[in-house]
């Protein structure tokens, strides 16, 4: 056992790379959960992005069309779950399993031949001066662009449903659809483009883990961090900002995770790789006294009938 | 403009007719995805549907029928109770390897000793062992009121680090020249889930999963305990004055879940795969899911709908040898069908209506 190989420094970086898929998908599933839809193909969207983004990336060359291919493709597969809930009434539950079983088969499909391939580099961002203060500077302002923009997008929607006419509505179709209705709002378009958005945030999460974190294309590589989105989305009581303190927390549990695996614990790394999925539980437990906070309309299906 | 109107019932007809149009439709789709793959779509549906059951060599795939069929009926079976309460165990897959390591645990215990109570020891272990994995999302939801789909979901990757933890450590088969995986209880007679019949692909898991179904009739139409689920769906505050304890309805339905998983495993490592090794599992609790919404969460659909989706899995692995589809194409083929079948679905409660643009 060798403690010491850990260090701290790039302990706080990997951290922060392990995060933001988390924070990416989470932020995304967060705005949807607003709106009153719960779609569970969180995993799906995440791991159909990851291979939209590293084909592209590794056709075009750019792994910047390739982020951009992953939040269309993410987008695209919730689209399909957009009109089985928003037009065909069917159940959310299912709908959104079946959402997760239709893109772990379609990623699997698209990412024959890709296997084994190294995709382009993704460039890194050094943020003039705080870049080079010593010790923190190159952790936190040397990542790569990813990582910026899943703080700012996690930002963003904390100011949208915080401070904005567009958040207060997405609340309203989330809180009592019926009564957004009767005020004049199109509930079905709201939560479609809500859906949508949360489609392409769990895109870009996917390809961040294929093109930055990994990097590489492997079948059903997101293991699980679509249902840990999931789960973090009610670990934060449905609100942004702890969404990040989440996705930074579990973060860490990976990496410390992966991190004791290296340095040889004595523990089996079979125990050790279980042990996101246990504190998902955990944590699951230990928020659930608490369920005031869901919004009113979550799961129930609207329609119209006037 | 075209409106949606609900119906004052939901039409018989169309509860029927939902699932065949899907896989039609599923059918059609499939040919389109297959004819992008540079296939002939025509000689993919009839090798996926047709070879398995009437080529030359159907001798040979039809008793597959059984073999993959039985655990996909004995599982849904389960999760279609839970679904019909409104309970939602997605965990199956979890299950299914818990009641697989619990079985062959105990077979693997007793080795090299033959005698006649080992087979039905392991089938006891292999039921329990999925209704205790089962019973962690059941208690947590009772006692905390925590979300049961996201517990057992997170339970699924538990179970599949301890299978691997098991293959490679504790069940590791001492004379295996250190390869990865258990002894083959295949080759240890008193452990072996043999076929009854030569040929035929009828084992114990077979006999089982008919069981189940007319078990799970008998509870659903003739039984109060079966109309007290059906209330709990649709109508759960007036279960609540009906006197059900929906805690005791939650543990019911996914413990029935549980064990029932937990004995496909069982019937699927003492048989059929005979050794517990990494690569055990195979998705079949997941795929259940589509089986028991294919069904309607009716048994007797339920059996048909099994039937179908092992039909896809052979088709699919002869499409694959013999055509070079990827396996991939007949995952992404089930999966489309559960879309469609949802998706079709809206017919049952909604009715298409003309209507014309009014002025508020």
């Amino acid at each position: 056992m060798d403690f010491g190989s850990i260090s701290p420094v790039l302990l706080l970086a990997s951290l922060m790379v392990a995060a933001t898929p988390l924070l990416l998908a989470a932020t995304g599933e967060l705005v949807v959960e607003r709106s009153g839809v719960l779609n569970l193909g969180v995993e799906g969207m995440m791991i159909t992005g990851a291979i939209c983004g590293f084909a592209t990336a590794v056709n075009t060359g750019s792994p910047l069309l390739g982020m951009a291919a992953a939040a269309g493709g993410g987008a695209a597969l919730s689209l399909l779950f957009a009109l089985l809930t928003q037009f065909a009434l069917a159940n959310q539950v299912a709908s959104g399993l079946s959402l997760t079983l239709f893109g772990l088969g379609l990623s699997a499909l698209m990412g024959q031949g890709y296997q084994g391939i190294k995709p382009p580099p993704f460039p890194e961002i050094n943020i003039p001066l705080l870049s080079d203060l010593p010790f923190v500077g190159g952790i936190l302002f040397s990542q790569d662009l990813m990582v910026y923009l899943g703080l700012l997008i996690c930002g963003a929607i904390w100011v949208m449903l915080k401070y904005t006419r567009a958040g207060l509505v997405l609340r309203a179709v989330g809180e009592n659809h019926d009564a957004a209705h009767a005020l004049g709002y199109n509930v079905v378009m709201i939560r479609i483009a809500a859906i949508m958005f949360g489609g392409a945030c769990a895109g870009l999460g996917g390809a961040y883990i294929s093109l930055i974190r990994v990097p590489q294309w492997t079948e059903g590589m997101t293991a699980g961090i679509g249902w840990i989105a999931l789960a973090l989305v009610v670990f934060a009581s449905w609100k942004p900002g702890r969404v990040l303190l989440g996705a930074y927390l579990f973060g860490g549990v990976t990496v410390i995770q992966l991190n004791l695996q290296a340095a040889g614990v004595a523990i089996p790394v079979e125990y050790l790789a279980m042990s996101p999925y246990l504190i998902t539980i955990l944590v699951l437990v230990i928020m659930s006294a608490d369920r005031s906070r869901a919004p009113g309309s979550l799961g129930r299906p609207f329609h119209a009938s006037s | 403009m075209l409106k949606l109107e609900k119906r004052p019932q939901p039409s018989q007809m169309w509860i029927y007719l939902t699932p065949l149009i899907a896989v039609l439709a599923t059918m059609l789709a499939g040919s389109v995805l297959f004819a992008f793959l540079g296939k002939d779509p025509a000689v993919a549906i009839r090798t996926i549907f047709w070879d398995p059951l009437f080529s030359e060599f159907a001798f040979y795939y039809r008793p597959q029928l059984l073999v993959k069929g039985a655990p996909l009926v004995l599982i849904a079976i389960g999760l279609s109770l839970g679904f019909r309460a409104g309970i939602w165990n997605i965990g199956a897959e979890g299950q299914y390897i818990i009641g697989a390591l619990t079985g062959a645990g105990v077979g693997l215990a007793f080795y090299p000793m033959e005698a006649w109570f080992v087979f039905p020891l392991m089938v006891i272990a292999g039921a329990l062992g999925g209704w205790a994995w089962a019973m962690i999302p059941g208690l947590l939801k009772v006692k905390f009121g925590t979300n049961e789909i996201l517990v057992s979901l997170m339970l699924v990757y538990v179970a599949e680090q301890l299978l691997a933890s098991m293959s490679l450590g504790l069940m590791k088969n001492p004379e295996g020249m250190g390869f990865p995986g258990s002894r083959n209880l295949q080759h240890y007679e008193s452990a072996h889930n043999a076929e009854l019949f030569t040929g035929t692909g009828m084992h114990w898991g077979v006999v089982a999963a008919f069981l189940a179904v007319i078990t799970a009739y008998v509870l659903l139409n003739r039984h109060v305990l079966g109309y007290h689920i059906r209330l709990t769906g649709q109508a759960p505050r007036a279960a609540r004055f009906a006197g059900v304890i929906p805690a005791r309805m939650i543990l019911f339905c996914l413990g029935t879940a549980g064990a029932l998983a937990g004995l496909a495993g069982m019937f699927e490592v003492a048989g059929p795969a005979g050794q517990v090794s990494i690569d055990f599992n195979v998705g079949y609790g997941f795929t259940a899911i589509i089986v028991a919404f294919l069904g309607r969460l009716h048994p007797i659909g339920i059996l048909l709908a099994g039937a179908l989706m092992a039909l896809t899995y052979i088709g699919g692995e002869i499409a694959q040898s013999q055509l070079g589809l990827p396996a991939a194409a007949i995952q992404l083929f089930q999966g489309m069908l559960l879309f469609f079948l949802l998706a079709i679905d809206v017919m049952t409660n909604y009715r298409l209506a003309w209507q014309r643009r009014e002025v508020a």
